[in-house]
Order: C-alpha cells, then sequence, then structure tokens
C-alpha cells in the first residue's frame, strides 16, 4: 500500500497584497523524491516554510504522515528534518556542541554518539567535528546544515536548495547522499537548477508565482515540452543553397541563418514542424548527397527558462480558449517573460534559440541580426 | 526547555555577555559594600536597595541577544521546526538568564560570610533582601526578553530596554511633580522601586511577590505571542 507522506491541500499565503503562494496542492508518497523547480521568488522556501510549520498558511492544510502541522504540531514535525535556504547555525559553537544541542531539542531517543557519528561520516564533517562553526567554509556550513536536518532519523527531509555553496565535487556527493536517503526517507528538494533535479529525483513539481504548473516526472517534462525541438547546424557550404535545400527537407517548417561561424562555415536554426517525425537522418542524407559537411548538429536542449516559458505559453494559451485547466491564471504568468530575459542575457545564439523555441506567441518578432533567408 | 536552557547558559560564557555582566554585579555590590562596611553595619540591605539602578542598567546587556540573535542567524527555523512549544524556547532563555543574573550575586553571600567572622548576621533578611533583587530581575529579564523579541538587532534591542529601564527608574519622580491623583495612584502602584525598596526595607508583602512574578509571566507570555504572531505576518 502506498502510504501518503505529505499531504498538502489548497495552500495559499498571502504576504500584504503579494499572493506568494496560491492555491497550491500536492501529495508525496513514502520514499519518493520530489523536486521543487523555480525561479527565485516562486513560492518555494514559502511553501517548505508552510509545509514545516515555520510560517503558517493564510489558508490551506499540510498533514506529515496524517498529522496536521497546525494541530499536531508535536507529532508532526518530529518527522521532518528541515534544511532552510540559510542553515540554522549558532556561530560561536562547534560542529559537535552544535549537533549535540540539536539531538536535545529535537528530543532524539537514538543513542547518541554513534547516532552523530553515523551522520557526520555521511555528509563528510567529521574532520570539522571539533571546530567552530564560524570558521567553517559556506560548503561545511551548508553540510552541517544537512547533518542538523538528519538528526533523529525522520521519515521527511525538506531540503531548501541543498547544493548551493558546494564545490562540483561535493554536489556530486550531496546528490548521491540525498537518493541514497530517498530509499527510505520521503525527500522534498527544492532548486533552480533543472540537471540536479533531473539527477536526483524521481517526480518535479515547477513552481512559480506561487502557483504550481506542472507536475510530472523530469522524462515526462522535457519529452512533452521538447515535442517540437528545434535544431542547430553548422554547415560548410554555400549559404543560400544550404537554405533552400533545408526548406525541401520534408517536416521543416523554416530555417534561420545565424551567420558564419568560420570561413564559408554557416549556422542555422532549422524548426521543424509540430509533432513532426525526427528530421535529422534525411537532413544528413540530404547535405551528404551535395558534400556539404555537417560539423555540428544538436537539437537545442530546454533550459529551465524555456521550459517555463513553455509552461507560461501553455497557461496563457489555454486560458485565451478559456480552458479551465488548473495551471491557468493570468497575472501569474504575465510578468514572467520579462524575467526570464534576464537569463536570456548570455550569448547572442541562445537569445536565438530562446525566441524561436517560444515561437507560438511572437513568431513574428525578428532580431536585429537574425536573417530570414 | 533544557536544551534550549544549556545552550544559552554557553553562550554566555562563550561570548563576554556572560563575564561582563557578572563583573559588572560583582563590581558594584563589592563597591557598596565596602562602603557599609567601613561604616560597621551587618546589614546588607543597604547594598541591595543600591544594586537597583545597577540591575536596571545591566540587564538589558544580558537580555539583549537572547532572542534577536536567533532572528539574525535564522536559527529560529531550526527551533521553531523542532518538536518544542514556543513557551519551552522562552522559558529556556529566560531561565538561563536569570541563572547568570543570581552568580552575578553570589559576591553578597561572601559578604554574608565576611559578616558573620564579627557578628551573626540576620540569614533571613538576607535572604528577603535576594528574593526582592530576584523577583525585580525576573520582571526586567521578561521585559528585555520581549523588546529583543522585537527585533533582529541586538543593539536596537538593547538600547530599548535601557530606555524602558530608565522609564522604570524615573517612574517615581513623575509621580512625585504631577499632581493629578489617579496618575499618581497608577505610578505607586506600578513603581518597581516602591515595591523593591518593601524588600530591602525588611517588609515582606505577598502582593510585591505576585506583582513582580505576574510582570514576569505577562512578558513572558507576550514574547511567546510574538514568535507564534510571525507564523502568521
Amino acid at each position: 500500500m502506498v502510504i501518503q507522506m505529505i499531504e498538502v491541500e489548497h495552500l495559499y499565503k498571502r504576504y500584504g497584497n503579494i499572493l506568494a503562494v496560491d492555491d497550491v496542492s500536492f501529495t508525496v508518497n513514502d520514499g519518493e523524491i520530489l523536486g521543487f523547480l523555480g525561479p527565485n521568488g516562486a513560492g518555494k522556501s514559502t511553501t517548505m516554510n508552510i509545509i514545516t510549520g515555520y510560517l503558517s498558511s493564510t489558508s490551506g492544510t499540510v498533514k506529515i504522515d496524517g498529522y496536521d502541522i497546525l494541530e499536531n504540531p508535536d507529532q508532526a514535525k518530529k518527522r521532518i528534518g528541515y534544511l532552510p535556504e540559510h542553515p540554522p547555525l549558532y556561530l560561536e559553537m562547534t560542529v559537535k556542541e552544535y549537533l549535540n544541542f540539536i539531538f536535545d531539542l529535537k528530543k532524539v531517543r537514538f543513542p547518541r554518539k554513534p547516532h552523530i557519528e553515523e551522520i557526520c561520516r555521511l555528509v563528510r564533517i567529521e574532520n570539522v567535528y571539533n571546530r567552530l562553526i564560524r570558521n567553517l567554509s559556506k560548503g561545511y556550513r551548508q553540510r552541517v546544515g544537512i547533518a542538523q536536518a538528519l538528526i533523529g532519523n525522520p521519515d521527511v527531509l525538506i531540503l531548501d536548495e541543498p547544493t548551493v555553496g558546494l564545490d562540483p565535487q561535493q554536489i556530486i556527493e550531496i546528490r548521491n547522499l540525498i537518493k541514497q536517503l530517498g530509499k527510505n526517507h520521503t525527500v522534498i528538494l527544492s532548486s533552480h537548477i533543472l540537471s540536479e533535479v533531473q539527477a536526483v529525483c524521481e517526480r518535479v513539481i515547477i513552481i512559480a508565482k506561487g502557483r504550481i504548473i506542472a507536475d510530472d516526472t523530469p522524462e515526462n517534462l522535457s519529452r512533452n515540452l521538447s515535442t517540437d525541438h528545434s535544431l542547430t547546424a553548422r554547415i560548410a557550404g554555400p549559404r543560400a543553397d544550404v537554405a533552400n535545400l533545408l526548406k525541401t527537407v520534408p517536416g521543416v517548417k523554416a530555417v534561420t541563418c545565424l551567420g558564419a561561424r568560420e570561413k564559408g562555415v554557416f549556422e542555422y536554426i532549422i524548426e521543424p514542424f509540430e509533432n513532426a517525425r525526427d528530421i535529422r537522418p534525411i537532413i544528413f542524407e540530404r547535405l551528404a548527397q551535395r558534400h556539404w559537411p555537417l560539423l555540428m548538429f544538436k537539437s537545442n536542449e530546454l533550459t529551465l527558462e524555456q521550459i517555463f516559458l513553455r509552461l507560461m505559453d501553455n497557461a496563457e494559451n489555454n486560458k485565451q480558449l478559456f480552458k479551465p485547466v488548473n495551471e491557468t491564471k493570468s497575472e501569474a504568468l504575465s510578468g514572467q517573460a520579462a524575467e526570464s530575459d534576464e537569463s536570456a542575457e548570455k550569448s547572442q545564439e541562445e537569445a536565438l534559440s530562446l525566441s524561436t523555441d517560444n515561437q507560438e506567441p511572437d513568431s513574428g518578432q525578428t532580431l536585429k541580426d537574425k536573417e530570414e533567408v | 526547555m533544557l536544551a534550549i536552557f544549556k545552550r544559552e547558559i554557553r553562550a554566555y560564557f562563550v561570548s563576554p555577555i556572560g563575564y561582563v555582566v557578572i563583573v559588572l554585579f560583582l563590581l558594584f555590590s563589592g563597591y557598596f559594600f565596602s562602603f557599609q562596611y567601613s561604616l560597621g553595619s551587618p546589614d546588607l540591605s543597604f547594598v541591595f536597595s543600591q544594586m537597583f539602578s545597577i540591575v536596571l542598567f545591566v540587564i538589558p546587556i544580558l537580555t539583549m541577544r537572547l532572542m534577536s540573535e536567533d532572528k539574525r542567524l535564522k536559527v529560529d527555523q531550526a527551533l521553531l521546526t523542532a518538536p518544542i512549544r514556543l513557551s519551552s524556547i522562552v522559558l529556556g532563555k529566560f531561565f538561563a538568564a536569570m541563572v547568570v543574573f543570581l552568580i552575578g550575586f553570589s559576591g553578597t553571600l561572601v559578604f554574608q560570610l565576611i559578616i558573620s567572622a564579627y557578628v551573626s548576621p540576620n540569614w533571613i533578611v538576607y535572604f528577603g533582601n535576594l528574593l526582592g533583587i530576584l523577583l525585580l530581575g525576573s520582571a526586567l529579564i521578561s521585559i528585555g526578553i520581549f523588546v529583543s523579541s522585537l527585533t533582529e538587532s541586538q543593539m536596537v534591542a538593547a538600547v530599548a530596554s535601557f530606555a524602558i529601564s530608565l522609564f522604570v527608574m524615573l517612574l517615581d519622580t513623575f509621580a512625585e511633580i504631577i499632581n493629578i491623583s489617579i496618575v499618581k495612584k497608577i505610578a505607586d502602584w506600578v513603581s518597581f522601586l516602591g515595591r523593591y525598596e518593601a524588600f530591602t526595607n525588611g517588609i515582606f508583602d505577598y502582593s510585591n511577590v505576585v506583582f513582580f512574578l505576574s510582570f514576569a509571566a505577562v512578558f513572558l507570555f507576550l514574547t511567546v505571542r510574538m514568535l507564534e504572531k510571525k507564523r502568521w505576518a
């Protein structure tokens, strides 16, 4: 039987005029690792703070293993280990003193020494065990924060951006640790890094402007969103001829030349029709026939920002069609496009691929250096 | 509660705050005792009555970081999500401050022993005085904790507590100036000095005990409400 470890129902949180959490409902089964994905200010931390009982919701209920966090806080909180966004550390304590304090605070019944030692081994902080937290680096502080959440071996772990501030080696370690913990714990972890969530989580909830806009497995999410993926190709050959050739390939909707990359080599963005079959082999064959070498060929993978844009657009379209889909809400979406523009400052190519991926609403838009062929 | 209490006691003695407070109490009580000693009086009531204003101005140092530090370091997220009642968080901190406060008055026991080398001192009067200062301390500490729970900054907490202490000290002076009988009556009733002096004058009045204890209880309760309110903000 599947046990629902966390049940969140119709959660709202209002800060003055701002609706930080807007009708969030989901359940997490025992042993599931759930990723909470969203841009800054999406309401991830607020939702987590409400689940752990640090904040109260304006309305809605949270149940941990059947215990309501407001009506039965002792029982519910006993089952939660929480790593907040900012690890809650007393700087003037040593790691040893701090973990013993948390051990007392949580009224843990396990034998003290072996329990704390085991956790320290798990998160690799044995070598700083006797040092003041004040003198630890951010990565170590983060790990002490994780250790703190693990004390008492709670059923539910709620980790708010657990890998922030860690170096790549540590990030991999912590991800593996979370995966390992997920075998006998229920884990919610928040992140704004898509790959992290993909690597660790079995299920992803995407949240933006306080609303859940997607709730699915990472695979489904990227599959559903990447059906009409555009391709980037770098081809050596005369520009106009190559473009014309590409346009004749069945399934190609539009071809855009991004300009020369090397001498005689041009880069193109190829947009297939929606639900078209894979056009890559045909393109390869046609180019080969003409002896135009294909120097680079990749599908433009969706970044988190693009997934957001997609979901926003989907939601917007649904709204226009008056479809009562639960993830449509007008004001939640209007500002989102502007927000994701910030992320597009990186490179020209990315900016372009972003706008082509997002063709439905603004396909008429042309960028300065984008030359329609 | 015990976990919080132990941590706060440790925190007092890891940082200089605990030592500073204890040294200030020992220094001033020692100074007043030396004065009284030179007069040849065997009664420590003089020392205790002089300590009133010292207590008023040292307690803000004792309480300033109790709640504000947690907020600033965001440790309150760990405390409030632990399976522990809000009241036991506040009480743990309160008793830790009380213990440091009491240690600060351990010097008076030494003075009492010095006196007993010459004459047998009146221990009942001594314990009456000690009870008086403890009750005064508990009321002031609870105010300090409450003020500390209002802000994230230790300095703001300390300054606000000082202001309140100043008000408490000057209340009797105001009462003398103002000629409206109802204001005078109220000022007399809440006068910390008047009620504390009763103890140093050797008068044990239950109403004074109840006054200080309920004062402390009200502000500790308000502190708990402040923590609770934060969740709903």
